[in-house]
């Protein structure tokens, strides 16, 4: 009956969960098409209403249950997609213009008849820009990292600096890059190098430190270099610093690369896409843009959180999950 | 971990000289010798092929001619840090301070829209952290929601807050606030459902033998438990405000604020000028940042004394 194995619904919440969409199907099935009403009738807000008052019912219910890991999810999952639901009935009852919040419905049929539009925008602004400003950045900060491990007074001086860098606007920097580097691409990945850097410095410099004392004395009882401590020891140590480091930097990278674009491109891009065409009003286009970029953003997350869970399986952090 | 060593960097009393000072200095000389080295770098091929042939017309300059040229070209590839330096003095000696041609003006215009909503994302984000601690239903359905849009790029929505508070008559400091107080709303939405869930169930079990309400327990316990998980998360607020108001000044054509400068510094390219707008916003982040530190410190302090 239910998707979740042993663990079976209650029946008074499917109940609840049948008639809350049976409601909103025959509410979707009466509202006119977008466009064709001035304002919305009393029959309709009523019926909206009572739409609403049965999904938060079932919202309840299912937030309240226990049982299954996957409860939680499932009603995050159903609060999503009844935001969806009213955002859709919402916009088009109230005759919302286009240009203030395009529905749902036209978002989806902007992002599929203009496909390739994004699909080139995806292609520039993530596989050239963000990845390669990612792995440039992330490398390089883990470069110096394990360069001054050695150094500890270039990391008394390095650490600083690196921290505070974070306080500081560094996309910033996106006018000068688009300068030198001209609108081109590899402007935008350098912004991106620039800002992931300082984040995998300093994530690498406290993995490192994360050995502790006694596995350290073991590896000096067995007589292992300094390279060989390096490898077998303290790098697989710091796994959980430097993947958080490249969560962080994938999201930082997206926003880098995003936010540089507005400072001038090429006629391609997420973020050419979104400001030009914001420029021109045309909001079901910029809408379906930044759902490529969300989607993009949770993706890179979920994958890099799978790679740590293969990465570093036998990490205590990995194991408690 | 950022956070924390962040935090220590900018204790007093720890600059001891050998211990941090030193070297510190050290690599921002290197830094700075790098910049000059670079400035050389790249300006040589513009200073030999437009103002050397100028001022040397038999073309006799030395090397030296040629660095000190590098060094203080107008429209440099990358300008001197003493050129940086001087136009940022200037641009703050010269003009009055309710100039455009002042930086302290963009960055008073900037830090105006920043705090503006800096102070309305940190309220809204523990009224909806509150919220969430004390509903079971939110924090099932929505809490899932705000963590995972820390995994998705919020300022590109920028452009639509703009476009959509412009077509509802909103302008001047309002959109940009909104902007910032939205990057502002989410860390500290997120910390603060930590921080009030950090007291223990003994000291939960204490508050009820008391017959404390909800709401005495919230003020007596649950607030003062989440500082700590607060004040970073204001750190983390304050920084993304700022590059939040920056971006929101970009497609406004907005005549002021260091995000508008930046733009039309590139426009005329005007680089010496893009340079100290980014120095300044730079120092802006910091400002701010120590400023929420500072802040940070004067509470916790007068907590364990109290």
């Amino acid at each position: 009956m239910s998707p979740a194995g042993s663990f079976a619904l209650p029946r008074r919440v499917l109940g609840w969960w049948v008639l809350s969409v049976l409601l909103a199907a025959a509410l979707g099935w009466v509202v006119p098409a977008a466009g064709t009403v001035d304002s919305a009738s009393p029959l309709h807000l009523i019926a909206l209403l009572v739409v609403a008052v049965v999904a938060v019912v079932n919202v309840r219910q299912v937030a309240a249950l226990d049982g299954h890991p996957l409860l939680g999810t499932l009603a995050a999952a159903l609060f999503g997609v009844w935001i969806v639901y009213f955002w859709q009935v919402g916009v088009t009852l109230f005759d919302v213009p286009r240009v203030l919040l395009p529905s749902p419905a036209w978002i989806a049929q902007m992002m599929v008849d203009r496909w390739d539009t994004l699909a080139g925008d995806f292609v520039q602004t993530v596989l050239k820009a963000v990845l390669v400003g990612w792995a440039l950045g992330s490398g390089l900060g883990f470069a110096v990292g394990v360069a001054i491990d050695r150094a500890p007074f270039l990391q008394r001086g390095l650490l600083p600096i690196a921290s505070l860098t974070s306080t500081v606007p560094l996309v910033a920097v996106a006018p000068i890059m688009v300068m030198w580097f001209g609108f081109e691409w590899p402007s935008k990945a350098a912004v991106v190098v620039l800002m992931t850097f300082f984040p995998m410095l300093v994530a690498t410099l406290a993995g490192l430190q994360a050995a502790g004392k006694l596995e350290r004395e073991l590896m000096h009882s067995y007589a292992a270099s300094y390279t060989r401590t390096l490898i077998d020891l303290r790098l697989p140590m710091a796994m959980p610093f430097l993947f958080s480091a490249l969560k962080v930097n994938a999201t930082l990278a997206l926003i880098g690369a995003i936010v540089a674009e507005f400072f001038g491109s090429p006629t391609v891009g997420l973020g050419f896409r979104i400001s030009t065409e914001a420029a021109r009003m045309n909001m079901g286009l910029v809408w379906g843009a930044i759902v490529v970029a969300a989607v993009t953003g949770s993706v890179a997350y979920a994958l890099l959180v799978q790679l740590e869970r293969r990465v570093a399986f036998w990490h205590p952090s990995i194991r408690a999950q | 971990m950022a956070t924390t060593t962040e935090a220590t960097a900018m204790k007093p009393g720890v600059l001891s000289l050998t211990d941090r000072l030193l070297p510190v200095a050290t690599v921002l000389a290197f830094v700075l010798a790098l910049w000059y080295g670079g400035a050389v770098g790249l300006n040589r091929a513009g200073a030999i092929e437009r103002i050397l042939p100028n001022s040397h017309p038999n073309g006799d300059w030395t090397t030296a001619d040629l660095i000190t040229t590098t060094l203080n070209m107008e429209r440099p590839v990358l300008p001197a840090p003493h050129q940086v330096a001087a136009d940022l003095y200037s641009s703050l000696v010269d003009w009055p301070l309710d100039s455009p041609r002042n930086l302290l003006y963009h960055a008073a215009v900037t830090a105006q829209s920043t705090l503006v909503g800096f102070v309305l994302g940190t309220l809204l984000g523990i009224a909806l952290a509150a919220a969430i601690v004390h509903s079971r239903t939110l924090d099932r359905a929505l809490l899932p929601w705000i963590v995972a849009s820390q995994t998705v790029p919020v300022l590109a929505i920028a452009p639509i807050v703009l476009v959509i508070l412009g077509s509802l008559g909103f302008s001047g400091v309002a959109p940009k606030a909104t902007i910032a107080m939205y990057l502002c709303f989410f860390p500290v939405t997120v910390a603060m459902v930590q921080g009030l869930r950090a007291p223990q169930r003994i000291e939960t079990e204490l508050m009820h033998t008391y017959a404390a309400s909800r709401l005495q327990a919230f003020w007596l316990l649950r607030m003062p438990s989440a500082l700590p998980y607060l004040f970073p998360s204001l750190r983390v607020a304050i920084a993304a405000g700022v590059v939040g108001a920056m971006v929101a000044e970009l497609p406004t054509g907005a005549q002021a604020g260091l995000g508008a400068k930046l733009l039309t510094g590139s426009y005329y390219g005007n680089t010496v000028g893009i340079w100290s707008a980014l120095v300044m916003s730079a120092l802006l982040g910091l400002g701010l940042t120590m400023a929420v530190a500072g802040i940070e410190r004067l509470v916790l302090r007068q907590r364990r004394v109290g």
